[in-house]
């Protein structure tokens, strides 16, 4: 895996943009964590859409339900925390990956759907989701956890 | 990470600086690696900040702060007994009952199937398949129109649940009288569920046949009735149970606690109402197309003699004569048995539709008891389709010994939402599913919380959703799902229907020989008080309640 050379500015940027998603799935993973009997039930059996049945049979086992809970509240603290720290890069950004396109699936902007929850914009066919899966890419194609970050260390104890 | 995949410039760049600086080297790979860390920190400073914050606004759950939450589903008692019940109507409501007991049609049960298979997220068939055995038997039916009644036979004998062609059990027996069907044998209970004027009639006969009764709202068409149904319940010791369904409202516990402990400071006022606007919903029913004189009982559906003199006696000594027929009683008519309640010769109205369920909401929270006095207004002014009774009532039920009023207004002709309101001097709670209180600006209680900005008066303060454990919802999402029903029905795990916990309670009742939470006392004053708005409305004014008596007086 090469990691480019970047300018002190490119550097800079595309650090601050890996904090601040990473700062965004920590928050939102934080959040459900230190609400009690947080759920995402509603969200899920409020999904519009060709996959919305199968959101809708997640949520309505509750085997199934809780484990998705789980993973939501664990999976986005521990994708902020790699993503913040630059630590396992890669994996973060596949994880913040899989998240938004399972939020973007279960939420699109369709033309013909409305969520209960309201949004704070106007949406058609692209979301906020959308783009932050577009920022996400382009790190994943231009990682710096290897220069600002843990994985720095990582990869010199390996290199030795 | 392999040797090739570093960076060759990086690794000659390092060379050459350890070489020169070797101590400021590893200080520098240090920052370089941990750069973005204080990050965590200041988020963590920003949570600490954020939840201290919340906590101060959360007072909430300090104020209204409760012992313990609403008790989930008991289990059904291990030794229950089959109960064998007798099922007297079963029309619309009828049926709906008997689904809530798990007995649907053959072809009611194929609906739900279809239903599942042309989208699998409709549930209805599952929830139906699973809902709870009762351990009962349905043995006898009787309706007097012989469609109602042979639907209910096969919804009776539909033991297992099933669609078209399925296994069926045995076939409940079908009397062409009720009071056959209060004789036989193999009756333990009753669930009613005819027109009000016969409500009471039907609960007293069953009551001195020492038969368990189930019966729909209101709970009597005459006044006289009422007070003979009370005492034949009392003599009988039979397990009554008013349909006031709403009773399982799970909110309503809440609620009740919460005005007991006078976080609303004094009430003074008490807004309820109902808001149709669809002919169903007027009462205008769908004539069924084999009704005839063949098959219609006409003579039985006209009333208990008795009663019905008691309602012609009233009507003529108080000049309402004009709100009687128009429609000789002995006149077959099909719109008038099938939409019976348009017309005062066997309807309540508003009053014992929809105003009891209200009253019973209220009752249940506020412990109201009977009013001193109802005053009513309102009239046909939408649906002048011949019917007597009024689409329109708005009826004043004043608790002079309480010090407040309960206001009750309603329209068959718009279905605008207007939320059930119990307005005290330190804060109003609006009741539905979910609880909302909203502090008022003026109130003294919470003046200090007020003025040192941990309560902003106006703004909805605390939420209440059922079957969350905690006292404030934390965010506008949980209460929009919530109030759209989706939070609770997965945390209880299921959808419970509100009509099958009731009839629960009081078949458990039964086996147990406790007393249900809509009981004949219950029943009275809901009677009572339904009838004083009657009242009041056809004799345009105002009825007072003469606790000592027991009596409806005209001041």
């Amino acid at each position: 895996m090469n990691q480019c050379n970047y300018s002190k500015g490119q550097l800079s940027v595309l650090v601050t943009l890996r904090v601040l998603i990473g700062w965004y799935f920590l928050y939102e993973g934080l959040v459900k964590l230190l609400s009690p009997r947080w759920t995402a039930y509603g969200y899920l059996m409020d999904s519009k859409g060709v996959f919305a049945p199968l959101y809708k049979m997640i949520a309505g086992n509750p085997d199934l339900m809780a484990a998705a809970d789980f993973i939501n509240m664990w999976g986005l603290l521990l994708v902020g925390l790699f993503l913040i720290m630059g630590l396992f890069e890669k994996t973060g950004y596949i994880g913040a990956i899989l998240f938004l396109v399972l939020y973007y699936l279960s939420h699109p902007p369709l033309l013909q759907a409305t969520y209960l929850l309201p949004t704070e914009g106007s949406y058609l066919w692209v979301d906020k989701n959308l783009v932050m899966l577009g920022a996400v890419a382009v790190l994943f194609f231009f990682p710096t956890a290897k220069k600002i970050g843990m994985d720095r260390i990582i990869c010199k104890n390996k290199s030795k | 990470m392999n040797e090739k995949d570093s960076n060759p410039t990086e690794k000659k760049d390092n060379q050459e600086n350890a070489d020169q600086k070797p101590v400021s080297h590893g200080r520098r790979e240090a920052i370089k690696a941990l750069a973005t860390v204080p990050v965590l920190g200041a988020m963590a400073y920003g949570v600490y900040r954020k939840r201290k914050q919340e906590m101060r606004n959360l007072t909430s759950a300090d104020m209204f702060h409760f012992k313990s939450e609403v008790a989930p589903l008991s289990p059904l008692s291990a030794d229950g007994r089959i109960i064998r019940l007798g099922i007297i109507g079963s029309g619309i409501r009828g049926k709906q009952l008997m689904i809530a007991l798990g007995f649907g049609t053959p072809e009611y049960v194929e609906r739900l199937i279809q239903g599942q298979k042309q989208n699998s997220s409709d549930n209805r068939f599952k929830d139906f398949r699973e809902q709870e055995d009762l351990k009962i038997v349905i043995t006898a039916i009787c309706d007097i129109f012989d469609v109602h009644a042979e639907e209910a036979i096969s919804a009776g004998a539909n033991i297992h649940r099933e669609g078209l062609n399925g296994k069926y059990g045995t076939a409940p027996r079908r009397y062409h009288h009720y009071r056959e069907l209060l004789a036989a044998e193999d009756v333990d209970a009753v669930v009613i569920a005819s027109p009000d004027h016969w409500h009471g009639q039907m609960a007293l006969d069953a009551a001195r046949a020492g038969k368990h009764v189930y019966l729909e709202k209101p709970m009597t068409w005459t006044v006289p009735e009422t007070y003979a149904l009370r005492s034949a319940v009392k003599e009988s010791g039979i397990i009554f149970q008013l349909g006031h369904q709403n009773r399982q409202v799970e909110a309503y516990g809440r609620a009740r606690e919460i005005v007991a402990k006078g976080l609303l400071g004094p009430v003074s006022l008490i807004e309820t109402g109902t808001n149709r606007n669809d002919p169903n919903g007027a009462w205008v029913y769908k004539i069924h197309p084999d009704a005839s004189p063949e098959t219609i009982d006409w003579q039985q559906f006209e009333g208990d003699p008795e009663r019905v003199k008691e309602y012609m006696d009233y009507m003529t000594s108080s000049g309402l004569a004009k709100y009687v027929g128009p429609e000789p009683r002995d006149k077959f008519s099909l719109e008038r048995f099938f939409r019976w309640r348009c017309w005062w010769d066997y309807s309540t109205g508003l009053s014992g539709d929809l105003l009891t369920h209200e009253y019973d909401a209220m009752n249940q929270i506020m412990h109201l008891g009977i009013p001193s006095s109802a005053t009513s207004s309102g009239g046909v002014y939408f649906f002048r389709d011949g019917r007597t009774v009024p689409d329109v009532l708005q009826t004043a039920f004043e608790y002079a010994h309480k010090g407040l009023t309960m206001l009750y207004s309603a329209t068959l002709a718009s279905q605008f939402n207007r939320s059930r309101k119990i307005m005290g001097h330190d804060a109003t709670m609006e009741v539905g599913n979910t609880l909302t209180v909203t502090i008022d600006p003026r109130s003294e209680q919470y003046r200090d919380k007020i003025n040192n900005g941990t309560i902003k008066p106006g703004q909805p303060f605390y939420h209440y959703v059922p079957g969350k454990s905690i006292d404030a919802v934390t965010s506008a999402t949980e209460l929009y799902f919530a109030e759209r029903g989706l939070l609770y029905s997965y945390v209880d795990g299921k959808r419970y229907n509100t009509t099958y916990l009731h009839l629960r309670e009081w078949l458990e009742c039964i086996r147990n020989g406790e007393q249900p939470s809509c009981d004949i006392d219950r029943g009275f004053e809901e009677a009572i008080t339904a009838h004083m708005g009657t009242r009041a409305y056809l004799e345009g004014r105002t009825m007072y309640w003469d606790p000592e008596k027991e009596e409806i007086t005209r001041g």
